[in-house]
């Protein structure tokens, strides 16, 4: 990947510290302090603002919402001592990136390593200026844990390809502009028979129908194929190659999701929280002895995780390949995630797990929202059990056939 | 496995080695089956090594080594249960270097890194930890009170002695008397009663120096617990993917499979905490959380551990012919040293402000 470290070296560090103190300065408006990123939300888009959209403009023209991405595709062309720098400025002017997405986390990495040049510089530099939404058609109905049994099929019509088949867990497919698609294209082989499909949400033929989940939101889409005409430029390395190129961007996926612990890390100490709500004795103890106990508990389980976190980059550092602990993250991670969750609901009483209007605070409807959301963590992407099969058949060599 | 230099990397691959070669857990069995606490040679040669002295400043006679290369031989020798007063002797020698006087490090240090003197904390009075408290008194120079279940106080020629207005040295001899006291693991415990004994209070360190000192023991303790539940761990896996019944590898049922994945998922967990415990030591950042962390940590799945390594093993697991049994022994002596999960939470949360 061509870096500007080549052009840019490392003592003009601080020149680059001062070129991205002046842009914030100029470009990240006070009043966008702290706010969220709206591509990034579970929840979907809300109108963007006049101040949102100018500075989403700024980055995105510039790339530095993929800063490391190749400069030629609208990517930042950052070294990553560049980008560390672009972050630590951007946390002390609390400003967000507001690139982000699928587009961003999933699939830009992936067609950057798989995708032909003409594909590159068709889909990549809308995702570096945040302009197209990307979703995901992975699951079927019949096909969650066990992928590769999908189902839909593309037919092959010579210039193009009819694609016909339901995909669902679409996440924001009711708001995305393109799905990368798993499809099949060969009923002979389970896991040959797999191509990666690049498809319109806009065709004829596609429909969209959200699903309401147990959080009141609807995160999710099923996304049914009727007849879809899909020209063969979109496929993305060659027929059959589906499943290999599917499960590289399932690392990215992961990677993603043992990561979005990384939002916890600003959050309040759950022993705050629990003060705040319980009140504390004599000697400045919470008053349940119980729950004292639990929520330390939790905190040094949480502290080991993120120890842990960072004992695999070293380790992947080190050895120059990713290390074997990088496949318990996931299962971690999401699993305290929603300890965290419950705990907090726990503290907060009948408070914490109010549904909507009068008698709550927002951030406790918010938490009660979230705990529900939460349980998807442990599901998706390689839910624990999955995962645990991996752990056990890939690093502790418990085979199923000896 | 936190990433080493090249002379904690020799030195963990001796370790490893010596352990494997010299101090296999049959030779713990042998020692056992012939009433010793531990085998005097053995030691002899881990002096020799220069292990009693690794985190000895060089100008006393050790090798300034620092923990976490202590923590990795310490770990090494957990695996194969080898019964020595290593780490004993280890914290008691830190007690001394972080607060004994210059007269005091080189009258005692010298000999405690060469292997010739063995040291040990007499901190407890009661049959669980409380933390730094204690009611033994110190009046005009000599030291009364009782200490309960001291590690390798048999063996030991030096007590590390906490009182209730500080640390004190008392050598055996004169007003010392030590009662056995036989614990599951079979290793070396004993009431130790001070009678007026001769002391010599450890005046140069900070006033945390007894908070100091177990959070040592705390972090050097969970050493030898990560290197037993490696252990458990690897032979629990060893016999699944050998024993066949219903004509299958046990190994290939998927109840165990995640059973062992999920003991994969703690162990590396462990890991993780005991390395930034033995970290913390190194750097002098945020001691007590990291002693907290590591301790329990590695209370809670090496109890999990144990439990689960006599259970995968089935009826043989119970034998004595078996060696996971040593393991939940041991495991259990080492889990009520220094502090219980119980204690180390309620200290977590008091350090946290809660």
């Amino acid at each position: 990947m061509a870096t500007a470290a080549e052009t840019r070296p490392e003592d003009d560090l601080e020149t680059f510290r001062g070129e991205v103190k002046a842009f914030l300065k100029a470009n990240f408006p006070d009043e966008l302090k702290g706010k969220g990123n709206a591509l990034r939300s579970v929840e979907g888009p809300t109108e963007e603002t006049e101040a949102e959209k100018a500075w989403r403009v700024a980055m995105g023209s510039r790339g530095w919402g993929t800063p490391t991405w190749p400069k030629q595709y609208g990517g930042g062309g950052l070294s990553k001592k560049q980008a560390r720098v672009l972050e630590q400025e951007m946390a002390v002017a609390a400003a967000w990136n507001p690139i982000g997405g699928m587009g961003v986390m999933m699939f830009g990495p992936t067609l950057l390593e798989y995708g032909n040049e003409t594909q590159k510089q068709e889909h990549i530099p809308p995702i570096c200026r945040g302009e197209i939404r990307w979703c995901q058609g992975y699951s079927e109905p019949n096909a969650g844990s066990d992928l590769a049994n999908l189902q839909t099929f593309a037919e092959d019509r010579g210039d193009h390809y009819v694609v016909n088949g339901q995909k669902t867990w679409t996440s924001g497919g009711q708001w995305a502009d393109k799905c990368f698609c798993l499809v099949r294209t060969d009923r002979s082989d389970k896991h040959t028979g797999i191509s990666f499909l690049l498809i319109d949400m806009d065709a004829p033929g596609v429909e969209v129908r959200p699903i309401q989940m147990i959080s009141g939101m609807s995160p999710f889409c099923e996304t049914f194929f009727t007849d879809v005409q899909v020209p063969k430029e979109n496929l993305v390395g060659k027929e059959g190659q589906g499943w290999t190129i599917g499960k590289r961007l399932l690392q990215h996926e992961r990677t993603n999701i043992s990561g979005g612990g990384a939002s916890m890390l600003n959050a309040q100490p759950l022993s705050k929280i629990a003060k705040d709500y319980l009140g504390t004795d004599e000697n400045g103890q919470l008053v349940d002895a119980d729950l004292r106990g639990r929520i330390a508990d939790y905190e040094i389980a949480w502290n080991t995780f993120l120890l842990t976190a960072r004992r695999a980059i070293e380790e992947s550092k080190a050895q120059g390949g990713v290390s074997e602990i990088s496949s318990i993250l996931k299962n971690v991670g999401s699993k305290l995630g929603q300890q965290r969750a419950e705990l907090l609901i726990e503290i907060m009483g009948f408070r914490g797990l109010g549904w909507e209007g009068e008698g709550f605070r927002q951030k406790e409807l918010e938490h009660v929202r979230g705990w529900l959301f939460g349980k998807a963590t442990t599901i998706y992407g390689g839910s624990t059990e999955i995962q645990n099969n991996i752990i056990a058949k890939r690093i502790l060599g418990m085979l199923d056939h000896q | 496995m936190a990433v080493l230099y090249e002379e904690q990397s020799m030195l963990r691959d001796m370790a490893r080695e010596w352990a494997v070669n010299e101090s296999p857990v049959n030779a713990w069995r042998k020692v056992r089956d012939a009433g010793l606490d531990f085998d005097a040679s053995k030691w002899a040669e881990m002096g020799q090594m220069g292990w009693a002295g690794i985190i000895v400043p060089e100008e006393f006679g050790g090798t300034d080594f620092g923990w976490m290369s202590l923590g990795l031989v310490v770990e090494e020798l957990g695996k194969t249960l080898t019964a020595s007063p290593l780490v004993a002797s280890s914290l008691a020698a830190s007690a001394i270097a972080l607060g004994g006087s210059q007269a005091q490090k080189e009258k005692y240090l010298p000999q405690l890194a060469s292997g010739e003197l063995i040291g040990t904390l007499a901190f407890d009075e009661g049959s669980r930890h409380r933390g730094a408290v204690a009611e033994a008194s110190v009046l005009g120079g000599k030291l009364s009170g009782t200490k309960s279940f001291v590690h390798e106080a048999n063996g030991a020629g030096l007590f590390v002695v906490l009182a209730s207005d500080g640390v004190y040295l008392v050598e055996k001899g004169e007003g010392v008397s030590v009662s056995d006291r036989e614990l599951v693991d079979r290793r070396d415990h004993a009431e130790v009663t001070f009678a007026s004994a001769p002391a010599e209070k450890l005046a140069d360190g900070s006033d945390n120096l007894a908070d100091e000192i177990l959070d040592r023991a705390r972090i050097l303790t969970a050493a030898e617990m990560l290197g037993m539940a490696q252990y458990v761990f690897d032979t629990t896996l060893a016999y699944l993917k050998q024993r066949v019944q219903f004509n299958q590898v046990l190994s290939t049922f998927q109840a165990l499979q995640h059973r062992m994945a999920g003991l994969y998922t703690d162990l590396e967990l462990m890991r993780t905490a005991v390395e930034a415990g033995l970290t913390a030591l190194d750097t002098g950042f945020k001691v007590p959380e990291a002693a907290c962390l590591a301790k329990a940590r590695s209370n809670d799945v090496l109890h999990l551990m144990s439990r689960e390594g006599v259970q995968l093993h089935g009826g043989v697991g119970m034998t004595d012919e078996y060696d996971v049994g040593f393991y939940l022994k041991r495991a259990r002596v080492l889990e009520a040293s220094w502090g219980g999960s119980g204690f180390l939470k309620d200290r977590h949360a008091k350090l946290n402000g809660y």
